[in-house]
């Protein structure tokens, strides 16, 4: 899958948690998930559940524990498919 | 203190998401053409429930999607989404405007006591529980906890409304939301708050309404005609019908209402609780009648209004066989003697009995009544219990128009001995 596939479809997956709409419009891959997006800490779990249905993948906790951007994200998708 | 020197409380805004109707005016329309909203349910005949009759809101996930955020709705569960939309609903009849999401303010006078009687059972039913024993943990993700956390459902509200004031939720079984407004006047006159949104709500689930099927509390005798199954007053009643839902009042001191120009559909005079402590005749599921009587009469006493000047009276009338024990409290309670008592009527006869949401669903519908002159009819009672005989003339079996309603009791009462009754008074300058 093109890394650009896996962008457009974690952005997808982040979309509903979002809580600043502006930063959404110029999301990248040095987005910061939690300080930019505005996106809830308690929701990650949520998130990464979301990913992991998503992409048919399994995140450990440590891994999570690593996600700070959506490029971080991207990456460990990625490095999973 | 003299009723004359409470601090006044008054209604300014209504919400509801009932069986019969979600929104004031599909309810009031609902309520005063007598017309049941309680149906057949699938998910009781599934799992052979002695009764497969219950009241349960319709409509609710298509509006919440129009109502609130995508993000917010992963973590509303029933009880979350009836409670929402009939304090938003309230909120907005006030005059109030829905802060936005993002802003700083936060309501410091404004605060919230919505009860619930059961609270998150669809979400311990549906995914605690499961996921627990299935041991995948994690797959509940992060908003179980907020879901099934008893005061879940008031919080919400205050994310929802930036509520800064007390916010709490009570839990006294089925005298729930009649309590939170007892406790809302009663934190407004002390002064302590400006408007509090009071009430409660309900989940609609099998998971719920088991128990009281295994009690044998609910009628088996009306499931092929669901309309008439909930019959309280009559002969013929054989137990309650589940229902569920919400129904949320704004309070508001006077003094606050008028400086903000605020439209007053009624005042809330007076009102009071209290509990049978499992006394004389009283246990944890049959109320002391002593107990009631005296709720009613200190309800009355905290109002200033005479028991003579009773002109209506929504009962908890759950079609039991409570509900002629409670009609001779209410007799006693206003001193009335046989066709002495004013028109006497049983919301639960056409919602069935909301639990939780029953006395904010049943409070929404006597502020209603007082607001606009009338009595919404009491149906499935043509054969009056035996007992209640004496009374029957002041059953309503069709709506009464009456302008000069001036003053409704409401009452409830719960699992627990446990008692609570408001006094509604047409509002005056």
């Amino acid at each position: 899958m093109e890394q650009s596939e896996v962008m457009e479809r974690v952005v997808k997956i982040l979309t509903p948690w979002v809580k600043d709409e502006g930063a959404l419009a110029s999301v990248g891959m040095e987005t910061n998930i939690l300080e930019d997006l505005k996106v809830n800490s308690a929701r990650l779990v949520d998130v990464v559940i979301a990913f992991e249905d998503d992409f048919d993948i399994e995140i450990a906790d440590e891994d999570v524990d690593q996600v700070n951007t959506v490029g971080d994200a991207v990456n460990l998708i990625s490095g999973k498919l | 203190m003299s009723a004359a020197e409470k601090r006044r409380v008054v209604i300014t805004g209504i919400g509801v998401v009932a069986p019969n109707g979600v929104g004031v005016p599909a309810y009031e329309e609902a309520l005063r053409a007598g017309r049941s909203g309680l149906k057949t349910q699938e998910s009781m005949i599934e799992a052979k429930f002695g009764c497969t009759v219950a009241g349960s809101p319709e409509g609710v996930d298509e509006l919440c999607e129009k109502t609130f955020g995508e993000d917010e709705l992963l973590a509303m569960n029933m009880n979350h989404r009836y409670a929402s939309l009939a304090a938003l609903e309230a909120w907005q009849d006030a005059g109030l405007e829905r802060p936005a999401h993002d802003s700083e303010e936060v309501d410091w006078d404004t605060g919230a006591i919505v009860g619930t009687g059961i609270g998150g059972m669809d979400t311990i039913a549906g995914k605690v529980v499961p996921l627990t024993d299935a041991k995948k943990i994690r797959r509940m993700g992060s908003t179980s906890v907020e879901q099934v956390m008893a005061s879940g459902i008031s919080a919400r509200l205050s994310g929802q409304l930036a509520l800064g004031n007390q916010v709490t939720t009570n839990s006294s079984a089925c005298s729930t939301g009649t309590e939170a407004l007892v406790m809302g006047m009663e934190r407004i006159r002390a002064g302590l708050a400006d408007r509090m949104l009071c009430g409660g709500a309900e989940a609609a689930s099998h998971y719920i309404w088991s128990g009281f099927d295994a009690m044998r509390v609910l009628n088996r005798g009306s499931n092929d005609e669901p309309e008439k199954a909930s019959r309280p007053l009559s002969a013929s009643a054989g137990g309650f019908i589940p229902g569920s839902g919400a129904g949320v009042v704004l309070l508001e001191s006077l003094e606050s209402a008028l400086a903000r120009g605020a439209h007053i559909r009624a005042e809330l005079a007076g009102g009071g609780v209290n509990c049978g402590g499992h006394r004389m005749g009283g246990s944890m599921t049959a109320p002391n009648p002593t107990s009631v009587q005296r709720c009613i009469s200190e309800a009355l006493a905290d109002s200033g209004i005479d028991p003579s000047d009773v002109d209506a009276i929504n009962g908890h009338l759950t079609a039991t066989g409570a509900d002629p024990k409670e009609v001779g409290s209410w007799a006693r309670a206003l001193g009335r003697g046989p066709g002495e008592l004013p028109p006497i009527t049983s919301t639960k006869s056409m919602i069935g009995h909301g639990l939780g949401a029953a006395g904010g669903l049943e409070s929404v519908a006597s502020i209603l009544m007082v607001e606009k002159g009338f009595v919404h009819p009491s149906i499935n009672c043509e054969d009056v219990h035996p007992e209640i005989e004496p009374h029957a003339a002041s059953i309503p079996h069709e709506m009464l128009e009456r302008p000069d309603l001036d003053v409704l009791v409401k009452a409830g009462f719960g699992f627990g001995d446990v008692n609570a009754c408001l006094v509604f008074k047409r509002y005056r300058a």
